[in-house]
């Protein structure tokens, strides 16, 4: 039987990477792959708490169903706004997109 | 050390190695390979928490979709010429971001190693498919049916957004 701190600290570890990977990368489109990793974590925590600490209810597999449903209308929509942003500026370029107002 | 510790500690490498690929390689199109890695190990992770249900869909919607979806962006926006432009894939602000992270890291893994979990079990039960839907169907009903119409809206405003100009 794995321990449970196994799991919580592998997440631990996939969503810090997630969090570099968001605050040091420049282009919309990298950024969007590491926010993916931290999702991942929190999918892997809540499973394994629902797993581990409530065997007879399945809210935690419930709620990663529905993390993996957000994600993917989230990756949806965001790689459309890059595009959009990316035709309007030529840049996917989260740094160059920093006009409020034209 | 037990035949599963054995496994878990090589799929957590693997998933661990392509997080790693993902915020450090210098080609965007090896970014997105391992990024379907990391995806793919994680689905292992899932296995082996006995969530069968949640490795399929995660190989079907991760290692699928998503990825393709991330492949293609990246060809109509050009992001590997990058490197080539100023500054390369990182901006300046790589030491903070990693200075954040590791602070994050050694706070969370702190918290997780220190406590003690309440009502732990001793074997993991396997959770049937009916079940699952059971539940999914009955009492998550109404959150079942905001996510489809969640998903609903993406869908109309993904095509919208990225239609063309024309309309304008």
């Amino acid at each position: 039987m794995i321990p449970i701190q196994n799991f919580l600290v592998l997440s631990s570890i996939l969503f810090s990477l997630g969090i570099y990977g968001v605050l040091a990368r420049r282009s919309a489109v990298l950024i969007l792959m590491s926010v993916e990793l931290m999702l991942q974590a929190v999918s892997i925590n809540f499973i394994a708490f629902a797993v581990y600490l409530s065997p007879e209810q399945f809210t935690g597999l419930i709620f990663a169903i529905f993390v993996i449903t957000v994600a993917a209308a989230e990756v949806g929509l965001a790689l459309a706004i890059v595009l959009r942003i990316y035709r309007n500026k030529a840049t996917a370029n989260v740094d160059d997109v920093d006009t409020l107002k034209w | 050390m037990s035949y599963e510790e054995v496994i878990f500690y090589f799929v957590a490498a693997l998933t661990v190695l392509g997080a790693l690929g993902v915020v450090l390689a210098r080609n965007v199109v090896h970014c997105a390979l391992f990024l379907v890695l990391a995806l793919l190990a994680v689905a292992g992770i899932f296995i082996l928490l006995s969530a069968e249900f949640l490795a399929i869909v995660q190989v079907l919607i991760y290692g699928g979709a998503v990825t393709i979806l991330i492949l293609f962006a990246m060809m109509l926006t050009r992001v590997r010429d990058l490197p080539s432009a100023a500054g390369g894939l990182d901006g300046p602000q790589r030491p903070f971001a990693a200075l954040a992270a590791g602070a994050f890291m050694g706070l969370s893994i702190l918290a997780a190693v220190s406590t003690e979990w309440p009502g732990e079990t001793e074997e993991i039960t396997l959770v049937p498919f009916r079940d699952l839907g059971e539940s999914l169907f009955r009492n998550w009903a109404a959150p079942f049916e905001i996510a489809s119409l969640v998903l609903l809206v993406a869908l109309i405003g993904a095509i919208i957004l990225a239609r063309g100009e024309e309309g304008e």
